[in-house]
């Protein structure tokens, strides 16, 4: 409207004063110039990735432009895919990550609407320090965890380290605090009314989570699985300290300690092996982002 | 169908006492409205009721039976909410079939029941949508949908139509008297709106700080408020309080206003009061249906004086007019040929036959 009445009584004659639409003008330029900035920031890696993994070994040593394939093969893919290692890899990196959000989604939704609905003495407390757990970097928390796992193992004589499903203990441990924070706070955006009409109506508490606030905070839900998954599927230290036997790593440190060997790295399947990594995630968020975008900005605009 | 029994009930949060020990008896198909401003204590009783809140002390029975420890589910009510609180995911039929299903009702009374609840309220072709395809108004029917298919002993309403615009409120407001005409259902309902208690009640209870002040039919409580308080919240515009000073004047009982102001109460009034002539803090409460525009005949018990009108309000119908008398604003309701303009003096008249005499100390009519 302001844009208008200026545009009007510009076009009148006098002098041209700055009008909302030319900022807006300016603030689109600026806007696709950070852009544009960022995109090339984050796309360049992947795209070197992409170049390389299309490369010979030969060619990847030779002198020429690194930017560009001379004789572009598949061969990288084609030898990573048929690889028992590989697929092994993959299997156990897809099997972990399954489960860690499944453990994950078991454990901090309801734990969530505990925190949000049921007050029980030192919920608040809780609540904050389910938060302030995540804040401890899981750097500081590997060395702890592993004596934990090898003085299990000189009481009980059970082995967790080196095997794969040690992993499922460790990963919940960063992806249960946060999850449940977000869940935490999409549970505050429902109504109280809403789980006193259900409560009225005569359900009982797993009843209302399950037929009420599962289903209206479905948005919150998937993004809370996305974020499991990305930090299941990407985590690398864990696995690199306590898992070493080929069968038993996931596909981060997989690609790292099969592919390197000594000082030789063979980086055209390096790139293929992180490239072909990368995929699940990128499929899923493709899929999902709607969900995701709406469930991190719910409560932010709902009226 | 059951009548409510609520004994001495009290209800305290940390150290603020919300409700303080009321009683209230609730008889069967009865439509009782808990009124009063915010913070008087009416939601909190309503939910003690539904069981949503727990009961400090005292005793709340339904149908007989004291249900202080007794889950909301099992109480046999029904709630609606202010905010209708449907379930967002489900279709309306869902929604009004959410309780029965939970306690696992067969299917086809299931749907005979949601199909007579919506037969009542209009809402048969809705019942595919979801709540957000709604209107405000077919909201609040689908939240009294879900409250009838349970066929509840008591139905909780909560101030159910503060959400909607004043015209639809008005609307729906019929809509609910209805229902209960068909339904009769016992029904508790809580508002702060005192046209909507006056118009849906068959008792109205009127609260303040957590204290029943008043219980009563919307006649009784209009034309014989026990105290000021019930005086001033029922009736819009409310009523007009003038101090002034009780005192025989020649065996005749005055109410002396200020030096140009005396009225002389009726002579069918004077034995009720008289034994109060000589207190000096007074209020005369009157409404502003009470105070008109001076007619050539004056009526016995109807004084005339000069008003100096500050404001008017034309309202069609009538014209409101505020005029000060020892400082405060008063409030008359006159006709609107009667020329009243805003600045102008007005011959005014006072029928001190419907007049109130409340004790300023006390707060109690006397």
């Amino acid at each position: 409207m302001t844009a208008a009445v200026t545009t009007n009584s510009a076009s009148a004659a006098g002098p041209r004063y700055g009008s909302m639409s030319n900022d807006r003008k300016w603030a689109l330029r600026w806007s696709y110039f950070f852009l544009i900035l960022f995109a090339i920031f984050f796309l360049t890696p992947p795209i070197y990735m992409l170049i390389t993994s299309l490369k010979t070994s030969q060619e990847i040593s030779a002198i020429t432009n690194p930017w560009w394939v001379y004789n572009p093969t598949l061969d990288n893919y084609r030898e990573l895919l048929s690889s028992n290692q590989y697929q092994r890899f993959f299997l156990n990196s897809s099997i972990v990550t399954i489960c860690v959000v499944t453990i994950t989604m078991l454990i901090s939704v309801p734990a969530a609407f505990a925190l949000s609905r049921m007050k029980f003495w030192g919920s608040t407390i809780l609540g904050m320090g389910v938060f302030l757990t995540y804040l401890i970097p899981e750097t500081l928390l590997f060395i702890p965890l592993f004596k934990m796992m090898a003085v299990f193992n000189e009481i009980t004589g059970i082995t967790l380290i080196n095997r794969w499903w040690v992993l499922l203990i460790l990963y919940p441990t960063l992806t249960v605090p946060f999850t449940t924070w977000i869940m935490i706070g999409y549970f505050a955006s429902i109504p109280k009314e809403l789980d006193e009409a259900a409560l009225i109506d005569g359900a009982n508490w797993w009843q209302t989570l399950t037929k009420i606030f599962i289903p209206v905070a479905l948005p919150g839900l998937i993004a809370a699985m996305i974020f499991a998954f990305t930090v299941s599927w990407a985590q690398f230290l864990y696995p690199l300290a306590f898992t070493t036997s080929e069968s038993q790593l996931v596909l981060p440190v997989g690609i790292i300690t099969t592919l390197i060997k000594g000082d030789v790295f063979n980086w055209g399947q390096i790139m293929t092996g992180a490239l072909l990594g990368a995929a699940p995630p990128l499929i899923i968020y493709a899929f999902l982002m709607d969900y995701y975008i709406a469930g991190l900005t719910a409560g932010a605009t709902k009226g | 169908m059951a009548e409510v029994h609520i004994r001495k009930i009290v209800k305290k949060y940390d150290d603020v006492l919300a409700v303080r020990g009321i009683d209230l008896d609730i008889r069967d198909h009865e439509f009782v409205v808990l009124v009063g401003p915010s913070g008087c204590g009416k939601t909190t009783t309503l939910r003690m009721i539904a069981g949503l809140e727990d009961i400090t002390d005292g005793e709340i029975a339904i149908g007989g039976d004291v249900v202080n420890d007794v889950p909301p589910k099992d109480r046999d009510i029904a709630m609606v909410f202010q905010n209708y609180a449907l379930y967002p995911h489900m279709t309306v039929h869902e929604n009004m079939s959410f309780g029965l299903r939970l306690k696992k009702f067969p299917k086809d009374e299931i749907n005979r029941r949601v199909d007579e609840a919506a037969r009542i309220l209009d809402i048969t072709e809705l019942l595919d949508r979801k709540p957000k395809q709604l209107s405000g108004g077919q909201r609040q029917r689908v939240a009294m949908g879900r409250a009838i298919v349970r066929n509840p002993k008591v139905f909780l309403f909560d101030e159910p139509l503060s959400n909607l615009d004043a015209k639809l409120r008005v609307q729906m407001r019929i809509e609910i008297k209805k229902v209960h005409q068909k339904v009769r259902t016992t029904t508790v309902y809580v508002t702060h709106d005192q046209v909507e208690a006056m118009t849906l009640a068959d008792r109205v209870v009127v609260m303040n700080h957590g204290v029943i002040e008043q219980v009563g039919t919307p006649t009784e409580l209009y034309h014989h408020p026990r105290t000021r308080f019930v005086a001033g919240f029922i009736g819009s515009p409310a009523m007009n309080f003038i101090a002034c000073n009780l005192q025989d004047e020649g065996g005749q009982l005055k109410l002396r206003v200020n030096d140009t102001l005396t009225l002389p109460v009726p002579a069918a009034r004077a034995s009720k009061y008289a034994q109060h002539k000589g207190n000096g803090s007074v209020l005369l409460g009157i409404r502003p249906e009470h105070l008109t525009e001076a007619r050539a005949q004056l009526e016995p018990g109807v004084v005339a004086f000069d008003a100096n009108l500050d404001v008017t309000e034309p309202m069609g119908m009538e014209t409101l007019v505020y005029f000060p008398i020892n400082g405060e604003t008063i409030c008359g309701r006159v006709n609107p040929a009667a020329g009243a303009k805003d600045g102008a003096p007005l011959k005014m008249a006072a029928d001190l036959n419907q007049m109130h005499l409340i004790d300023a100390k006390s707060g109690l009519v006397l």
